[in-house]
Parts: C-alpha cells; sequence; structure tokens
C-alpha cells in the first residue's frame, strides 16, 4: 500500500504540468484552432514564470509570503503564455496563416527563446545558475493542506492514506485540478462555453447567429496559451524545484496535445489522462520490470501511439474533435 | 440617426458607417515581382525584431550580423562546415517537403533519420569486415532508405486505413526512434569502458570526400533535381498534390488516397533515412543521440519557407545553416547564446507567415477604395 501511494503521489506531481497543458489546448481547440504551440508556450511559461519571481526577488529582496511568490509566478507565467498564443491568435485569425506550420513555429519560437533567455539570464548571475531563493521555494513544495486531517491521521491508518493521497500536494496541483473542473463547467453548462463550442464547430453558423467568431477564436486561443503557461512554471518551479535547466519542458507538451486526444476533448477526462501519462513517465522508479530504462522510458509515447489509434478506430461521434479545427475561418469565402 | 426621414446623401453616408472599417478582399493574382519585395520586407522586418533582441542585450545588432556570416562563410573550414550543416538540413526538408504536399503533417522527420542512421549504423559496425568498401556503403545506402521508408509510412498506413492523426502519430515515433539510439548506446552496441557511447566506425564504412565534404552532396544535389522532377513532373507527384488539395475531388477522380498517401510516405521516409545514412557515415562516423540533433523539425521551417520548391529549399536550407553556424560563432565572441539561431528561424517564419496574407489579400478601407499591400 506504501508503494502505491508512492506510486500516486508521483503520478500526480508528474502528471500536473500535463493537465495544465491539456486543459489550456482544449480550451483553445474548441474554438476551432489546433495549436502545436503547446510545447513552445509551456517553454515561454517556465522562464515566464521562473524569471518572475527571479526578478522580483533581484529587485525587492527576497519573498517571505508564500501566497505572493504563487501570484508573481502564476501571473507572469500566464502573461507568457498569452503573449505566445496572441501571435498564434493573430498570424491565424487575423492574418489566416496555416495553422500546423504556425503551431510548430510556436513551438520552435518558444523553445529557442526560453532556453536563450534562461542562457542569458543564467550567464549574468552570481553562480551562473539562475535560482530563486530557498524561502520562495517552499511556496512550491508539497504539503497537508488539511492540517486537521493530517491529525487524524496520526492515529487512523485510513485517514492516513486519505490524507497522503489527495491532500499532500502543492498548490498548483489543486489548482490545475480546479483549472479542469471549472472548465468543464464552462464548456457544457453556460451560454459563452456553448458558443464558444458553436464557433469550433461551425464558425459560419456562429456568425450567422451573431456571435462574434473572432473575438471567441481570440480569447480562447490567448487564456489557454496562458494555461498552458503555468503548465511550464510547473516544470520550473515544481518539478526543477526553481532552478533554470536548460531543455526543461522536453516534451511534455506534445504529450499533452496528444492527452487532448486521450480525453476526448473533456477536460474532466483531462485529469485522469494527466494522472495515467505522469504516471508513465515515472513508472520505471517505482515498479521495476527487468527491462532496460530506455525502454521504459518509451513507454509514455507508445501508448500515446496507441490511444491514437484506438480513438481513431473507435470514431464516437459525441467525443470528437471539433469539426472546424485546425481550418481557418474566412467570412468571405464561407 | 435622429432624424427619420435623411436627405439621399446622408442615408447613404450611414449605409456606409455600417460598412467594418476594413475589409478584406482577395487578391487577383500579384505580380510576381510583387509578391517577392513584400516577402523582402517581411524578411527584414524579421531581421530588425531579432536585432531589436541582439540590442537588448546590450551588443551591436550590426556587429553580431556581420560576425554570424563572417563565422560561417569567412573560411575555407567554417564554409565546410556549413555545407555540412546545410546537407542533412535539405534532405530532410525534401523528405518533408513531398508529405506537406499532400497536407500530410509529417513532424517525424527526425525520427525517420534515426531510423535511417540506426540501420545503416548497424552494417557499419557489424558487417564492415565482410565486404568491399564500395558495395559496404551502398548497403547502408539501402538499408538507411528502407527503414526510413518503413518508419515512415507506418503512421501513413493508419491515416489511411483509420484517418489517424498523423501528426502526433509521426511526432511520437520521433521519441521512439530516440528511445532505441538511447538503448543501443547504453546496452547491446555499446563501446566497452565508461560512457555509453556507440563506437566510431572503420574507415571502409565512411563515406568519402570530394572537395572537402563527404561525397553526400553529390547525393543531395540528386535528391533535389528526383524530388523536383517527381513533385512537378510524375503523375505521382501531380496525385500527391491533388490529395492535399482535396481528398474528396483525389477520390472523385478515381484515385486511391490511402494509396497515394502511402506511397509518398514512403519516399518522404526513405529520403530523410538517407539523410541518416549521410549524418552516421559522412559527418560524424558514429550513431549518437544527436544524429538527428533537431534537423528534422528545422527541415518543416525551409520546406515551407521555399513553399515545397525544391531549389527553393537549397537556399533556404544555406541560410539557416548559415544562422547556425553562425550562432556558434557569435556564441563566442559575444557570449550570446547559440539558441540565438533559434529565436531568428522563429522570428523570420513567423514574419513569413504573416507576408503570406498581404500577398493574397488587400484590405480596403471604408472612405474610398484604397487598397493597401
Amino acid at each position: 500500500m506504501d508503494n502505491f501511494v508512492n506510486l500516486f503521489n508521483a503520478a500526480v506531481l508528474a502528471g500536473a504540468p500535463l493537465l495544465f497543458g491539456t486543459i489550456g489546448e482544449i480550451l483553445t481547440e474548441k474554438s476551432g484552432n489546433l495549436n502545436l504551440g503547446v510545447e513552445g508556450l509551456m517553454f515561454m511559461g517556465a522562464i515566464g514564470g521562473l524569471s518572475g519571481v527571479y526578478f522580483t526577488e533581484m529587485f525587492a529582496g527576497s519573498l517571505s509570503s508564500s501566497l505572493l511568490v504563487l501570484l508573481i509566478a502564476i501571473l507572469s507565467a500566464f502573461l507568457c503564455g498569452c503573449f505566445g498564443s496572441l501571435i498564434y491568435a493573430f498570424l491565424t485569425v487575423t492574418l489566416r496563416a496555416n495553422q500546423n506550420v504556425t503551431g510548430l513555429t510556436l513551438t520552435i519560437f518558444g523553445t529557442g527563446i526560453a532556453n536563450f533567455l534562461g542562457d542569458v539570464f543564467s550567464t549574468s548571475s552570481a553562480g551562473n545558475y539562475m535560482v530563486i531563493s530557498n524561502s520562495a521555494k517552499l511556496a512550491f513544495g508539497n504539503q497537508p493542506i488539511l492540517p486537521f486531517l493530517a491529525r487524524l491521521g496520526e492515529d487512523s491508518m485510513f485517514w492516513n492514506y486519505v490524507n497522503r493521497l489527495f491532500f499532500s500536494y502543492n498548490f498548483l496541483v489543486y489548482l490545475g485540478i480546479l483549472f479542469a473542473v471549472l472548465m468543464a463547467l464552462f464548456l457544457n453548462r453556460t451560454r459563452v462555453g456553448l458558443n464558444l463550442r458553436a464557433v469550433g464547430e461551425s464558425p459560419a453558423t456562429a456568425d450567422a447567429a451573431g456571435i462574434a467568431v473572432n473575438r471567441y477564436k481570440y480569447l480562447a486561443t490567448v487564456i489557454g496559451g496562458g494555461i498552458c503557461g503555468i503548465g511550464g512554471m510547473y516544470i520550473s518551479m515544481v518539478t526543477a524545484q526553481g532552478v533554470w535547466i536548460y531543455n526543461c519542458v522536453g516534451g511534455r507538451g506534445w504529450i499533452a496535445v496528444a492527452l487532448v486526444i486521450f480525453a476526448t476533448w473533456g477536460p474532466a477526462r483531462a485529469i485522469l489522462g494527466g494522472i495515467i501519462f505522469g504516471g508513465l513517465t515515472i513508472l520505471r522508479m517505482y515498479v521495476p520490470m527487468g527491462i532496460p530504462i530506455e525502454i521504459y522510458d518509451l513507454m509514455p509515447y507508445v501508448a500515446t501511439i496507441l490511444v491514437l489509434i484506438f480513438t481513431s478506430i473507435r470514431q464516437s461521434k459525441e467525443h470528437a474533435m471539433p469539426k472546424h479545427c485546425g481550418l481557418n475561418y474566412f467570412r468571405e469565402e464561407r | 440617426m435622429t432624424e427619420k426621414r435623411a436627405e439621399p446623401q446622408t442615408r447613404h453616408a450611414a449605409m456606409e458607417q455600417k460598412q467594418p472599417l476594413v475589409r478584406i478582399v482577395r487578391r487577383p493574382v500579384m505580380p510576381l515581382g510583387q509578391a517577392w519585395a513584400i516577402r523582402g520586407i517581411a524578411f527584414l522586418a524579421a531581421l530588425l525584431a531579432g536585432a531589436l533582441l541582439i540590442g537588448l542585450l546590450g551588443h551591436n545588432p550590426f556587429l553580431v550580423y556581420a560576425d554570424m556570416v563572417v563565422g560561417a562563410l569567412g573560411t575555407r573550414t567554417s564554409l565546410i562546415e556549413t555545407v555540412k550543416l546545410t546537407l542533412p538540413l535539405l534532405a530532410a526538408a525534401l523528405s518533408v517537403a513531398l508529405s506537406f504536399r499532400m497536407r500530410f503533417w509529417n513532424i517525424g522527420a527526425e525520427g525517420q533519420i534515426l531510423a535511417g542512421g540506426i540501420a545503416a549504423s548497424y552494417f557499419a559496425l557489424f558487417c564492415y569486415d565482410m565486404m568491399p568498401g564500395w558495395l559496404l556503403l551502398i548497403i547502408m545506402f539501402l538499408a538507411a532508405a528502407v527503414a526510413g521508408a518503413l518508419w515512415g509510412a507506418l503512421p501513413a498506413v493508419f491515416k489511411a486505413k483509420w484517418n489517424t492523426n498523423e501528426t502526433l502519430f509521426t511526432l511520437m515515433l520521433n521519441y521512439v526512434a530516440l528511445g532505441l539510439v538511447k538503448y543501443l548506446e547504453a546496452g547491446p552496441w555499446k563501446k566497452p569502458g565508461g560512457y555509453p557511447k556507440i563506437d566510431m566506425f572503420e574507415d571502409v564504412a565512411r563515406l568519402p570526400k570530394l572537395f572537402g565534404v563527404h561525397i553526400g552532396w553529390l547525393i543531395t544535389i540528386a535528391l533535389v533535381i528526383l524530388v523536383a522532377v517527381y513533385l512537378r513532373r510524375s503523375k505521382h507527384g501531380y496525385e500527391a498534390a491533388v490529395v492535399g488539395e482535396s481528398p474528396d475531388t483525389a477520390r472523385y477522380a478515381g484515385m486511391n488516397v490511402g494509396r497515394v498517401l502511402v506511397r509518398t510516405m514512403l519516399f518522404a521516409g526513405a529520403i530523410a533515412g538517407i539523410a541518416g545514412f549521410m549524418q552516421v557515415s559522412g559527418a560524424d562516423y558514429t550513431l549518437h543521440e544527436g544524429t538527428a540533433g533537431g534537423v528534422g523539425f528545422t527541415a518543416i521551417t525551409v520546406a515551407w519557407l521555399a513553399q515545397l520548391n525544391p531549389w527553393g529549399m537549397v537556399v533556404v536550407a544555406a541560410f539557416l545553416a548559415l544562422l547556425d553556424k553562425g550562432a556558434n560563432r557569435i556564441h563566442t565572441t559575444f557570449g550570446v547564446p547559440a539558441t540565438a539561431s533559434d529565436v531568428l528561424t522563429g522570428l523570420i517564419l513567423f514574419f513569413m507567415l504573416g507576408c503570406e496574407f498581404f500577398i493574397n489579400y488587400r484590405l480596403v478601407f471604408r472612405k474610398g477604395a484604397k487598397g493597401r499591400g
């Protein structure tokens, strides 16, 4: 049981950045924009979140309030993600560029600029090391969030496990789950959410019904990009513990794009997907199977391929990709 | 409008008011010269944006750009290095262009290069003493082409049968190929001794040189001509283009869309595999994690910038290789990180993607019909 708890904890922690990327991309795709730049956006959020805290500390001294650190990190990562996806939205919505190529370019650009700035900031810092203060790092640490439950757990096995399984993570994990639930409600239960889905399914119909198609596309893409940025920040702040590591995102953005398909465009199902795929990336440390590490590391990728194949064979009508996803909408040429 | 009955003129003006400030109108085909002028301006604007970034770091952008050019082309050695960087990029771009012609979003050139590299390396490492050098090289070449072709066709088969998303499939295969290389490095093909590395090839398994560069450049030129003919002059190339424009049209015209997809991806994968062969046998003399080194991704940029024109790709690939080599140089002279080349590549592509809009459309403003390019 202890082994399972540890595995589950590690899976959740590894899955959280994937979750952010996935729900950000779900929001984007619901507007009909297939943004393949998630990897780049996560890179931009990773350097953005780290820089936000790093430079605030440089100018204002080390921050003692965890809440403030979190806010700065989330906000700066979000804004960097917004900036990246704004480029994408401008090129694809206003200038009608090809979505696939624009997304790939965003990945090249975002990866490049994050590693570039990370290198510049690192070499100009004291120890060739871009790192935030220890007190700021505490804001991203895992801790029991319900102290009374932790006390209960001291006496009872059951509450001990409940506490460790569900209430012992860093704040960002809960934020991710909250985002996913809110997004599910937004897309299924609100008028604006339904309008957005109409834009992704059939922009011409939505346009005729008086929905401002371009405004929806812009907002969904930009906010979705911002959420992806927070996922990147999670990697530099939680996974890398507040230090800039070259190429730190390392393909997670791409797995997030695949997870959108796994979750069949449902934000709530993305939570499950995040935990499963997060688990696959760390499984080898917990369940030795006597196969070489390098082969073990392939599991999330092979699993993604299998998911792609099975979902395409099943072809469910209800949980399919938004019909107009990947295509630009030209009002003049409909 | 407050008045109920307006004069005809003011009514007309009110209707004008209802029109949006800017309308977008598709242009009839723009003269070629003008189109290239717009692309030129966009290119300069991208360099300007890059200059801004360099300026923010406290360097003189002109000196940095000049240093890049000198670093890439200044001496015979650096020129050879730049050509060596151009070759895999160009070959991979040719491969990508074939699939992009069908709107098959293949971002798996990276993995196909590695698959080719693995196959070629097998013969180089284990069969080098069984046959004469020329035969060994030919077998390595063929093995690489076959391996790359199979690696590339796999997603196409699924796309043809079940419409499986090819973008992610090809991408995931990149990671799988990279994982296999890491596995071979650490395990079965590991050179005795400390680090996980594969041994250098024997001399017989290395491509000979001509004018200082391995003869991969001859192969690459041949590939450029082949792909140009294939895309422009062959029935296959035409079918690929029709499938790209509209699969329904292709089906209506009696083409087997699935077969076109798989066939074209076999060729595309083979070319990428050959690029892998040239890397292991001509450039690095071994197989390692960096054998593809992002070439497969940059190749997408090359193919798109050149608008899938093979001759254009020669120019673009050479230019991006120059950026890459130049970025190493400015890293040593100015301490500007070498990733600057990625940033510049991204910027240039953003601007190029954006400028196509002004070539295809013109803006019509409300007052009068003033067009703007």
